[in-house]
């Protein structure tokens, strides 16, 4: 069990590695002029090159690359071109509220979809049909219209909620609760569609295999057999569509947070993107991979102990 | 008609020739009324780009009208934010959403085809390699991945869409690889490489006509993303907003959400619709490709019985342990009509006794015996006949439903069950001795420990060797003939008095298959109980069973003692099954058929 999860981490870094190199490549490599976007067009050649020498963009690709990953080790991700703010510090200041939102969505999704794909897999009939056509509607609506749907509906028409996000360091727990709410709502609904109809997917899988008769001609009862064996067994099948679900909402998030005008890391990659800040941007790609690097390590060993054959051995 | 021909591979099962199969495919999906809804959408969406510059009455990027105008006699669905006609930005704007959408699943079916069919076909370094990428890919945010690409190169609707067909391959890749590795071994294949046609050829050929239907799915549902995608990125104003798109519209309506909420409407909707019809045109055709759908009839409810006092089954005076008399079970078709697979069959058990249930695979014999069991698939229906376990009605004759509440009461406790495959009958997550101790605990009343001792016994008294290793070991650590003894042993654990055993040595080792029938014999003797041993081995009849009933195409032929039948079969079925067991032993055969022919002379 240990060595697996050793084995796990390091492919987890080394793919966090892969990702760094060719991300910083991308940026970087097709934005010659950065320096002359940055002073604008009034600004003199002289200036601009000055400019360019001050991020170090006259140095070769590569050598910038060693010297960015160098930094990396230690934290240090450069400074915003635009803010001059560390992008560690712009970035930590941003991440807590994301976090949050994305924790809960998926904590969210996790349940609701579980529940739903287990009654769907099990009653069939209507509640079946119900999660199949809410699949069919999720996978056609785009998060940002489901997120415009809800502010039109609930926070214009209605008035229940803000429809821009009044969270600041002060704000209290009914405000965030109020805030976030319809952030949250629409974050979930599209995980919770998809990710039910898979998991009743693995559910029914797991129904109709030998052992489930078999552990019925014993007089185990139903709840039993469902509970306890087959959703364990559906586990590992649903950790993986959860943490897929997951990178996901990495995703989604920016765009939730730019309808919801929420102060996340979202909005920040948004900004960056906007004004090719591209130290930030690289700083975003790396928090988002290291995340999704860390929760598939959890699903891994979660899977791991879910099965007794890498447990035991 | 050529053509047709190499669809044949696409289906390999269900006995259809491939013309069949794709002359209908296109005609199943106009009938499938997603499928109809899907292709006008996508139609119209299509007939609007190419029509645009016709059918538009305004040029998209220059204002005709007062800003935010609501629909009017000039401009049908209004105006934008700066006075742009609408319905002409609509109609142009789905030209570069197709385009996202070819561009991305172009890109994406380009490298995942090839790479799934090279790691696919050949495996070793290239599989390693794009395995690993793949694993990475998928773990990347894409929606990051696309904000950091605007970031480098702006705006540009093919980069952007290009590389969302990079981050969506792994699907076609893992779909190609799958596909094609589980094809690679097929005869088919290896006669053609026997014949000497090259890698490519066999690719070309084989391969390719079995991943054609799922590529297309694949690709139906990646047109759809790519179109969200794209439009997220346009939404959160990283797009040209310059160009006439939905997504630089939604952008321009959300900004003005409060003055003039419909012009948010109208690209929402276009943008809604095409990927919805994207996504319902490839469930369409997986229902039109793969068409595997299990048809389930609703079950009319029982009779209501007159007056507030519902009659419980009562007991029915019968001698024997097990009765079952006329039973019929039938599946419902996909096409309508049902399935007989068990055409009123009628036999009996008495404590004590082995009843062998002998025909090949499809004559019945095991539906039967799940019927007895009540655990037969959910669409399976019990058309006529009844089943009375010593005294219970568990399916009668009026109702024709198996009767769980009784039955409930009666499995795992009286009626227990040996089935065939043991590795799979086993739940691979839990050890073999709690598999063991729960039945216990739940049928007999006893404590944890009680079970667990009497656990121990049941794995020794099945002839395994260290009980209490076996006891904590996982089905995985076991082999198949020590995992059917743990089942054989579960299926004795609460005393039970008729176990039905399916098979119970088919899936084993010629030698271990004598041994776990000693098993089986030695416990009957000492236990008494009745068995109902279901094979379509005549040795294994011969060797256990008192009495014997044949069955064939859900029917029985001939039952009756097992000597009798054995020497003198009357059926011309059983004769044949008789024959078939004894071929590879001429003289054998040979001294029947002499023996029986002079019997009968």
């Amino acid at each position: 069990m240990l060595s697996f999860i050793g084995k796990r981490l390091l492919s987890g870094v080394g793919a966090l590695f892969v990702v760094a190199c060719l991300t910083f490549i991308l940026l970087y490599l097709s934005s010659g002029n950065i320096a002359r976007n940055i002073m604008g067009d009034q600004a003199s050649d002289a200036a601009v090159a000055a400019k360019a020498r001050e991020l170090g963009l006259d140095q070769p690709l590569l050598v910038r690359l060693g010297s960015w990953l160098l930094d990396a080790v230690r934290l240090e991700f450069g400074k915003s071109w635009f803010t001059n703010q560390p992008v560690f510090q712009a970035i930590g200041a941003r991440l807590p509220l994301t976090l949050i939102m994305v924790v809960i969505a998926i904590v969210l999704i996790a349940i609701v979809s579980t529940l739903l794909g287990v009654v769907a897999a099990v009653k069939r009939g209507a509640a079946d049909r119900v999660v199949q056509v809410m699949a069919v509607l999720a996978a056609s609506i785009p998060g940002f219209i489901i997120g415009i749907v809800l502010v039109l509906a609930f926070a214009i028409r209605l008035r229940w909620f803000p429809a821009v996000s009044r969270i600041s360091p002060t704000s209290k727990a009914a405000e965030w609760a109020a805030s976030l709410t319809l952030p949250i709502i629409a974050l979930v609904l599209n995980g919770i569609a998809s990710s039910a109809q898979q998991i009743r997917s693995a559910f029914i899988k797991q129904l109709e295999l030998d052992y489930v008769r078999t552990l019925r001609s014993r007089g185990i009862p139903e709840k039993e057999i469902l509970f306890r064996h087959v959703l364990r067994a559906a586990a590992p099948a649903g950790l993986t569509v959860l943490s897929l679900q997951f990178i996901g909402l990495l995703g989604g998030v920016v765009i939730i947070e730019s309808i919801f005008a929420l102060p996340g890391m979202g909005r920040l990659a948004v900004d960056a993107t906007t004004q090719s800040d591209l130290p930030v941007v690289m700083g975003v790609v790396i928090y988002s991979v290291a995340i999704v690097v860390v929760v598939n390590l959890l699903v891994d060993i979660a899977n791991g102990w879910l099965n007794p054959k890498v447990r035991v051995s | 008609m050529s053509a047709t021909v190499d669809a044949a591979p696409t289906t390999p099962a269900g006995g259809q020739s491939g013309t069949v199969k794709r002359a209908g495919v296109v005609g199943r999906l106009l009938k499938n009324p997603m499928g109809l809804i899907a292709i006008i959408i996508l139609v119209t969406i299509v007939a609007s780009a190419l029509l645009a510059g016709v059918l538009a009455p305004y040029d998209p990027s220059r204002a005709t009208n007062s800003v935010l105008a609501g629909p009017n006699g000039v401009n049908v669905l209004g105006t934008d934010s700066t006075g742009r006609d609408i319905l002409s930005r609509l109609l142009f704007g789905a030209r570069g959403t197709l385009v996202s959408a070819a561009i991305a699943a172009g890109v994406a079916i380009a490298i995942g085809l090839p790479a799934g069919l090279i790691a696919g076909y050949y495996g070793s370094w290239f599989d390693n390699l794009s395995s690993w990428s793949t694993n990475i890919l998928m773990s990347l945010p894409t929606m990051i991945v696309l904000l950091a690409v605007r970031a480098a190169v702006g705006p540009s609707i093919p980069i952007t869409m290009a590389i969302f067909g990079v981050m969506v391959s792994p699907g076609f890749f893992r779909l190609v690889r799958t596909a094609t590795q589980s094809v690679r071994n097929e005869l088919y294949v290896d006669a053609a490489r026997v014949a000497g046609l090259s890698d490519f050829r066999i690719m070309a050929r084989h391969i390719f006509g079995v991943v054609r239907a799922p590529v297309i799915i694949q690709a139906a549902m990646v047109c759809g993303i790519a179109i969200s995608f794209q439009s997220s990125l346009e939404f959160l104003g990283l797009g040209d907003p310059t160009a006439a798109t939905w997504g630089v519209m939604v952008n321009d309506g959300f900004r003005s959400i409060y003055r003039q909420p419909m012009a948010l409407v109208w690209p929402t909707l276009a943008i809604t619709l095409t990927i919805g019809g994207f996504v319902l045109l490839g469930n369409a055709l997986r229902d039109a490709l793969e068409d595997q759908v299990k048809v389930k009839e609703k079950v009319p409810a029982p009779p209501k019985v007159s007056g507030a006092v519902v009659q419980v089954p009562t007991a029915v005076a019968t001698p024997h342990l097990l009765e079952v008399s006329n039973l019929r079970i039938q599946y419902p078709q996909p096409g309508g009509g049902r399935k007989t697979v068990v055409d009123g069959v009628s036999w009996h058990v008495d404590r004590g006794e082995v009843l062998g249930i002998v025909g090949e695979s499809g004559s019945g014999k095991s539906q039967t015996a799940f019927a007895v069991l009540g655990l037969l698939p959910d669409n399976a229906l019990i058309t006529s006949g009844q089943i009375t376990f010593d005294g219970h009605q568990t399916v009668d004759a009026r109702s024709q439903r198996i009767n769980q509440s009784v039955l409930s009461q009666l499995r795992g406790k009286r009626i227990s069950y040996i089935p065939q495959e043991p590795m799979s009958n086993l739940d691979p997550s839990f050890t073999i001795g709690s598999q063991l101790v729960r039945p216990m605990t739940k049928m007999l009343k006893i404590s944890e420990s009680e079970a667990e001792k009497r656990a121990l016994d049941l794995l020794a008294a099945v002839g395994i060797k260290d009980p209490r290793r076996t006891f904590k070991s996982y089905p995985h650590q076991v082999s198949g003939g020590m995992a059917q003894r743990v089942l054989i042993a579960g299926a004795i654990s609460c005393e039970p008095d008729l176990i039905i055993a399916d098979e119970p040595t088919t899936a084993l080792d010629v030698t271990v298959q004598a041994e776990v029938l000693d098993v089986i014999r030695d416990l009957q003797r000492e236990l008494h109980q009745g068995i109902i041993l279901v094979t379509h081995n005549f040795g294994v009849v011969a060797d256990l069973c008192d009495r014997v009933a044949v069955m064939q195409n859900g029917r029985i032929v001939e039952q009756g003692d097992v000597r009798t039948i054995l020497r003198t079969p009357q059926d011309q079925y059983t004769q044949m099954l008789l024959e078939s067991m004894l071929v590879g032993k001429t003289p054998m055969t040979k001294l029947i058929k002499q023996d029986s022919m002079g019997g009968l002379q």
